[in-house]
């Protein structure tokens, strides 16, 4: 039994007083899913908190087979849209393109690549480009892409999720990836990654 | 098989995803081998998954953990003071029916309130603190929405665990999922004491799915 099952055993028991340490390692996840859907940091600490609670009020019915940092996101994603279903900010983010499930996005970019190596995100600047990018992509990509590759949920998890089927998150994952990887393609000219040991004249994708 | 770059380009996520047709990837592999701009689109993707897959990419507002963790604490102490105000308010009264009426009594207590419904199970391992509804005249309590609940506008809510205190029985139909068909003698009224029972139950249940 691993230390996650122990507590979660313990808790489901009644040792409350142990909850905060079985969420305290994807608090930060939990946080991210609900902002992703909200876009508001106020909202998604809110609905992060309210969807802890309810993990913590719903705890007996957690079953071993599922992951349970899926089962977390999973409430986290579900108190979010409850969220925005409730105050409308839909409104704010303009109509909802309904077409363009077909990808038929092309890469933009052909330049020669190279890695990115991951110790450029211990740059502030770095992350807080990478978070513009994603935050330029509309909601039903960043939506899918957030699930499936930051909170690494499957494609079958985060079509549960969403509510979508999962031939939309293909299609959607599909077109977030190459999206940002144009973004990305651009930020590189802009200078992005600028002070990284790169050797000159190679491009990192 | 052959593939052009617009093919490459749509199966990419899926081959990274690695669900893809063998034929398929070999194919797309040959490509990216002789295809420049395919290689480049790959790497870059790549990239992406990466970089956002990395946890140094989740940034939460400064004071986040600390705020969470008080909020948690205080609800757990919550549901704790409630159960201890309620088994220290059992002692006393289970004290008395020993001594009044001896173990009969004192047995009655301990399977808890008198059922509305005499043919029905008692429910199991309901959180005491997911609300739920009952009507007027009516022996269950429902989740709200259920379809099967008469009566509906003399609808009152109330958690799980005063709606058994109560005597109200689940829902068969949208409480099934805590509705074991073995015969179990005690409604959830959970106090320290019967944790230890409790646990063996759900053991047992499980290995039994």
């Amino acid at each position: 039994m691993t230390r996650e099952q122990d507590l979660i055993a313990r808790v489901q028991h009644g040792q409350n007083e142990l909850f905060y340490e079985l969420v305290q390692p994807y608090e930060r996840r939990v946080f991210a899913a609900a902002l992703a859907i909200l876009r508001n940091e106020n909202d998604a600490e809110d609905v992060a908190q309210e969807a802890m609670l309810k993990a913590f009020a719903n705890i007996r019915q957690f079953r071993a087979e599922a992951r349970f940092s899926t089962w977390l996101i999973q409430i986290t994603v579900n108190e979010a849209l409850m969220r925005r279903r409730r105050e409308r900010t839909v409104v704010m983010e303009g109509i909802d393109d309904r077409r363009d499930e077909e990808s038929d996005y092309a890469p933009r970019d052909f330049a020669d690549w190279r890695e990115i190596p991951s110790e450029a995100l211990e740059r502030k600047e770095v992350r807080q480009k990478l978070g513009e990018a994603l935050a330029t992509l509309d909601r039903k990509y960043r939506e899918v892409f957030v699930l499936r590759d930051m909170e690494q949920l499957n494609i079958q998890e985060t079509a549960k999720a969403l509510g979508i089927s999962v031939a939309s998150v293909k299609t959607r994952l599909l077109r977030a990836r190459l999206m940002l990887r144009d973004l990305l393609a651009a930020g590189w000219q802009q200078g992005w990654f600028s002070r990284l040991p790169f050797q000159k004249g190679s491009k990192p994708w | 098989m052959v593939v052009d770059c617009e093919q490459v380009w749509h199966e990419i996520s899926t081959y990274l995803e690695g669900d893809i047709d063998p034929a398929l990837r070999s194919a797309m592999e040959e490509h990216f081998r002789t295809c420049k701009q395919c290689a480049s689109v790959l790497e870059g993707t790549r990239n992406v998954i990466r970089l956002y897959g990395d946890e140094r990419m989740i940034e939460v507002p400064a004071g986040f953990g600390r705020r969470l963790e008080k909020r948690l604490v205080q609800s757990a102490r919550v549901t704790t003071s409630r159960w201890s105000s309620l088994s220290a308010w059992l002692v006393p009264v289970a004290a008395l029916a020993l001594f009044a009426g001896g173990l009969h009594v004192a047995n009655s207590l301990t399977v808890g309130p008198e059922l509305k419904s005499e043919h029905a199970q008692p429910g199991r391992g309901i959180p005491p603190d997911m609300l739920v509804v009952v009507t007027a005249d009516a022996k269950v309590f429902h989740v709200a929405g259920c379809g099967v609940i008469h009566n509906k506008e003399t609808e009152r809510t109330l958690t799980a665990k005063e709606a058994m205190q109560q005597g109200y029985v689940p829902c068969l139909r949208c409480m099934r999922e805590y509705l074991h068909t073995a015969a179990v003698g005690h409604i959830a009224l959970e106090s320290e004491a019967d944790v230890g029972v409790d646990a063996d139950e759900e053991d047992l249940h499980n290995s039994g799915r």
